[in-house]
Parts: structure tokens; C-alpha cells; sequence
């Protein structure tokens, strides 16, 4: 069957290869010790790690006192942080699922590290509301589950025992998802592993985690439309989680936050921070791992036009919830947005629109889209710019209320900074031991377009 | 049950194709094709029926979203009302964002374990192997020695015309 072939199809991967040296070039990092630069990042990552596990320890025996929260700013740096983490983990779901759904073949690349990227910040992101509740031993709380005072039920209107849902939902089948499409090269590692190490515990690891996957195309044609269903239930999912973190906010009567523009706005803001993460991720990784052929020019490129397109629609939400607060007539809105720009947390304001807005127009030039150190700089900047949204939009609604006489300010203490860079330091270590264990490839999605472009089928 | 059948390992995607789409059309009986990636089409090329999955993902879904519908309505409105800012006792609105965050939940979840349950996967299983490298870079197809009128030259044959690398006969146990 001959593959068409066009100039204007570019090969996804580049070096023309052949299935087996997939399997080869992404097994090999499996096998071989890790580098100096592993285990200095490694070692970066676990000291700030512990440093989290500290702060964390500390504020549970002390209390949420330990942070700088007061009566008027009651929500500060820890929900920041957890929209923040949250958010980095849509990327993840978009390249896994909604990509998937649009056919953009070129996702096969780096959809395996970008999904794994969605668990680790997930994980991070839950453990802010769980400290949160200031007792977190109770956080089982959360869930309905028949108890003995009364049975006395959570309360299904609110937006918190929503998010509660969204988030383990969201964490539960992003999980499964990863996992089902580990499976075939789970099989591969496995088999590959039979030659060189049968027996040892890793090879053993593997059998049983492969379940018995032989390759059959009976169990093919089931895999595929199951894979297609579940890219089919998590596009929508991906979408309702960061709606409804944002009506955490949006259902409040606080002005700032009681904005019908948020759903939309929180989930291209979502999308926007993740692309830019996974772009951090990817080119770090590219050149340690040595994966240049896979994450090619090409895919940077392509993620470098998405951030384009969402931080378009993040600059039209800030442009909209300003032009909102003028054109409403009502004077707490007005205040709330002349304060973001002019008051006290005007830097942490202008931070956010320089490094969301100003920044990213930079892409719209193909010599920056293709130059890896530029478009690295900016994927830090782009996550700094969106870290700063959230604290913009949690701490300058909150610290100027309707009473002056309650207005107050805010400044995040040792611990909460400290809490910050830990779940940095979760993230990382979890990320780094991934690249170590498991292949960070998708191998059987990556070998069926290896002959996209190249012109003669499956030869390539 | 124990069969004896006839196995034909090629290397790449388009050879198995081919040869697929053609030992069909001859009625030969396609046991299975094994693949180290899906395929495009292959499904097609070896007559399979559609996968009955989604019937899974869908009526579980609906029970999972059903279930929670009723959960919520009778623990806020019948089990235990609490008066909550005057909102009526049965908030349906209120209701959707959970019901359709489990309603995913039942739908996936459900979906994968039907998987591996129609798939006879779980944890420990050997896996059955036709070629080390079926996983890795080999496709084989495998026909069934049906009867006596299957002449296995003709069809070793046959495969070996279609880019076979190697033809082998085995005895194997076959499930279907």
C-alpha cells in the first residue's frame, strides 16, 4: 500500500528509521547507568523535595498559622500553587487525547512524557488543598462516605466538594490512560529485557505489568477503540476539571472572581502553562537523552504555535475582564482592576501580562520557534507569567475588600515558599525516576508514523 | 484445542497487509495477526467485527451518571437535609459537575477493565509469543491447517510470494 507522499509532508521522525531502532534508541536509556547530569538534577530535585517534606511536616504539627494569611487575604499562595499545578497538567491531556481526536500524528513523540508530566503535577497539585484544610488527616472528609454522625453528607452544591471530584477523576483516569498506552511497550521493554536479563527482577516487573500482552490483533482491535473512547472521555474531562476550579472562584460574589468569562479563560490559561512546561520538559530531555530525532525541530515548532494560540486567548480574557469591569458600571469591579494595575501588586501584575502577553509574541517569528535556547527561556518565562495570574487573581481581589478598614496585605512566609519548591522537587524527582524506569517514548505509537512523510510505506 | 497451524513472519507493515487482504480473499482461516503496532486497516484486512467497547463505555456511563444523580438527591433532599444559604433541598444544577465527573470515572474505568477481560489480560499472565520479536519490529500471520484440502508447499508458498522471511509449522494450542 503506498504511502502518499508530499513535499508538504515533512517526516515526523527524522534519521528514516526502522521500527527496531526505535525500540532500540528509547530502550537504551533503560539500561545504560544513569549520567552525572541525572544525578546532579536528581540530587537538586530530592534536596528541594525534602525541603517541602519539612515545611509540609512543619505546618501540620503547627498549623495553617505558619503561613502569611489573614482574615481579609484567606487564600493565598498555597491555592495559587494549586491552580498552577493543576493547570500544567492539562498539557498533558491535551497532547494525549484531544490531540489524538484531531489526528495530529505528530503528538506520538512526546505524548508519553507529556501524560506522565499531567500524574506528577496532579499529584502535586493535590496536596495544596489537602493541606489546606488544616487538618489533612481528616481530608477523607471530602468524600461522601457513610459515617456515624448522622449520616451526615457532604454538601453536593458546592464548588469545593466539586473540585474534590474533578481533580481524583481527573487524576484517576489521566492514570489509566498512561498506563493502557504503557502496555504494548511494557511488552516490548519485557521481551527485550528476556534476552539480556530473563529472570531478574526487573524483567519479572515488567511480565507482570505487560499482562500477558502478545501482540495479537484481536486484542489490537479492542485496544484501539478503547484507547479512542478514553482520548474521548478525557478531552471533555480535561475541560470540566479546570471549569470547575475556576468556579471555585467565579461562584463567589467577590469582585474579580464572580466573572462568567472564567471558565474559558482558566482553561486556555491551563493549556498555555502546560505547553509550556511540556516545552521545558521536552528540550531538557531531548538533549540529555539524546532523543533529537524524535522531538525534532518540528514538534518545538508546533507546541510554540499552540502557546501562540493560548496566550492569544489568555490576552483577550484580560483584555475582556477589564473592558468588563468598565463597561458594568459597578464601582467594586472597576476598583478591583485599576487596584491589579496600579495598586500594591501592580508588579506581580505587570509581570503576568509581560511574560503571558508580551513575551510569547516573540513566536510568531519562525527563526525564534526554531531556536531551542530562545524558546526554552521562554517556556520559563511563560510558567512564571502563569504562576503570577493565579497570585494576581487570588491575592489583589482579595486584599482590598468593600471595607478599607479591612484592607490588609500579604507577604508568603519561609514555609509556604519552601512548600512551593517542594512540590518542585516532587515533581522533578518523580519526573526523573520516570525517564529512569520506564520508556519515555511511546515506542508502538511512534513506530506506526515512522513512514509519515518519508514516501515509501513502511520501509522508511 | 490443539491445531496445527501454519505461521508466516514478515517485516514490514505493508507485506502483512498484503498478505492479510489476500489470504482472506482466498478463505484462508485467518487465526491471528500479530503486530508489534496497530495498523492501519488491519482489522479491515483480517474481517474482524467492530469492537463492541463503546456499548461498555456507554451504558456504564450512563448507570455511573444515574447512580449519582440519585446519590445526590437522596442524601441532600432525603437522607439528611441541611439548609444551605436557602437553596432548594433537590439542586439539580448544583448536581451536574459531580454527576459528570463520575459519570467519566464509571465510563473509563469500566471500559478498561471490560478491556481486559474481553482481551484475557491480567497481571502475571505469560505471554504467548510467537517470535521474540513480534513486540519489537516482526508481524506474523498465523492460518489455521483447516482441512485436508490445505496444502501447507501451496501456501508456504503463497506467503513466502508476499515477503515472508520465514514459514514455520507449529502445533499450538488456539484460542479463539
Amino acid at each position: 500500500m503506498a504511502e502518499i507522499c508530499s513535499p508538504l509532508r515533512l517526516p515526523l521522525i527524522a534519521g528514516r528509521k526502522k521500527p527496531a531502532a526505535v525500540t532500540e534508541d528509547v530502550c537504551r536509556a533503560l539500561t545504560r547507568p544513569p549520567s552525572g547530569l541525572w544525578w546532579a538534577a536528581f540530587a537538586a530535585a530530592f534536596a528541594l523535595l525534602l525541603l517541602g517534606t519539612a515545611a509540609v511536616s512543619y505546618q501540620i504539627a503547627t498549623g495553617v498559622g505558619t503561613w502569611g494569611l489573614n482574615t481579609t487575604v484567606g487564600w493565598a499562595f498555597d491555592i495559587t500553587n494549586f491552580v498552577f499545578w493543576v493547570g500544567i497538567g492539562h498539557a498533558g491531556t491535551l497532547i494525549s487525547a484531544i490531540l489524538f481526536l484531531f489526528r495530529q500524528r505528530w503528538r506520538t513523540s512526546v505524548n508519553r512524557s507529556a501524560e506522565a508530566m499531567t500524574l506528577f503535577a496532579v499529584m502535586c497539585a493535590g496536596i495544596f488543598p489537602v493541606i489546606h484544610t488544616g487538618r489533612p488527616w481528616l481530608a477523607y472528609w471530602l468524600f461522601p462516605y457513610p459515617n456515624f454522625r448522622g449520616s451526615l453528607w457532604i454538601n453536593f452544591r458546592s464548588p469545593l466538594a466539586w473540585d474534590c471530584f474533578a481533580i481524583s477523576t481527573y487524576f484517576l483516569i489521566s492514570a489509566t490512560f498512561w498506563y493502557v498506552g504503557l502496555i504494548p511497550d511494557l511488552a516490548t521493554v519485557r521481551d527485550r529485557l528476556a534476552s539480556t536479563e530473563g529472570g531478574s527482577l526487573r524483567h519479572r516487573l515488567f511480565s507482570i505489568f505487560s499482562l500477558g500482552w502478545n501482540g495479537s490483533y484481536r486484542v489490537w482491535r479492542h485496544y484501539e477503540v478503547l484507547y479512542l473512547l478514553l482520548a474521548g472521555l478525557a478531552t471533555p474531562l480535561v475541560i470540566s476539571v479546570h471549569t470547575i476550579v475556576s468556579w471555585d472562584f467565579a461562584t463567589a460574589v467577590i469582585p474579580g472572581w464572580h466573572a462568567t468569562i472564567f471558565p474559558p479563560y482558566f482553561v486556555a490559561g491551563a493549556i498555555f502553562s502546560g505547553i509550556a512546561m511540556v516545552l521545558t520538559l521536552m528540550l531538557v530531555a531531548r538533549k540529555a537523552m539524546g532523543l533529537e530525532d524524535y522531538i525534532t525541530t518540528r514538534h518545538v515548532d508546533v507546541m510554540c504555535k499552540l502557546l501562540l494560540l493560548t496566550s492569544g486567548i489568555v490576552a483577550l480574557a484580560y483584555g475582556t475582564e477589564f473592558f468588563t469591569a468598565f463597561y458594568s458600571g459597578n464601582p467594586y469591579e472597576e476598583f478591583v482592576f485599576l487596584n491589579r494595575a496600579k495598586g500594591p501588586f501592580a508588579w506581580a501584575y505587570w509581570t503576568m501580562v509581560s511574560c503571558n502577553v508580551l513575551v510569547p509574541q516573540l513566536l510568531w517569528f519562525r527563526r525564534v520557534r526554531r531556536s531551542m535556547g530562545v524558546v526554552f527561556v521562554l517556556s520559563l518565562l511563560i510558567n512564571v507569567g502563569m504562576w503570577f495570574e493565579r497570585f494576581v487573581i487570588i491575592v489583589t481581589s482579595l486584599h482590598r475588600d468593600f471595607l478599607p478598614s479591612s484592607w490588609a496585605s500579604y507577604r508568603p512566609t519561609i514555609v509556604e515558599v519552601s512548600t512551593l519548591a517542594g512540590s518542585f522537587g516532587l515533581f522533578f524527582t518523580c519526573f526523573l525516576i520516570f525517564c529512569r524506569i520506564l520508556p519515555v517514548i511511546a515506542m508502538g505509537e511512534v513506530k506506526a508514523v515512522l513512514s509519515h512523510g518519508q514516501g515509501n510505506g513502511g520501509e522508511a | 484445542m490443539s491445531r496445527r497451524v501454519l505461521i508466516g513472519i514478515f517485516e514490514s507493515e505493508d507485506a502483512i497487509l498484503d498478505v492479510t487482504a489476500e489470504a482472506r480473499r482466498r478463505g484462508f482461516t485467518i487465526v491471528d495477526v500479530f503486530a508489534p503496532y496497530a495498523v492501519h486497516g488491519l482489522d479491515k484486512a483480517m474481517g474482524l467485527e467492530r469492537s463492541r467497547l463503546p456499548w461498555v463505555c456507554f451504558l456504564l456511563g450512563l448507570t455511573g451518571a444515574g447512580f449519582k444523580v440519585w446519590f445526590e438527591y437522596w442524601t441532600t433532599a432525603s437522607d439528611w437535609p441541611i439548609n444551605v444559604g436557602g437553596k432548594p433541598w433537590n439542586s439539580l444544577p448544583a448536581f451536574v459537575p459531580i454527576t459528570f465527573e463520575v459519570m467519566v470515572l464509571f465510563a473509563g474505568l469500566s471500559t478498561v477493565l471490560a478491556f481486559f477481560g474481553m482481551s484475557r489480560l491480567w497481571p502475571g499472565r505469560k505471554a504467548a509469543l510467537l517470535d521474540p520479536r513480534v513486540t519489537n519490529d516482526r508481524f506474523a500471520l498465523v492460518l489455521e491447517e483447516s482441512d485436508a484440502a490445505f496444502d501447507v508447499g501451496a501456501v508456504e508458498r503463497f506467503l513466502r510470494e508476499h515477503e515472508a522471511v520465514r514459514v514455520e509449522e507449529r502445533e499450538q494450542e488456539v484460542a479463539r
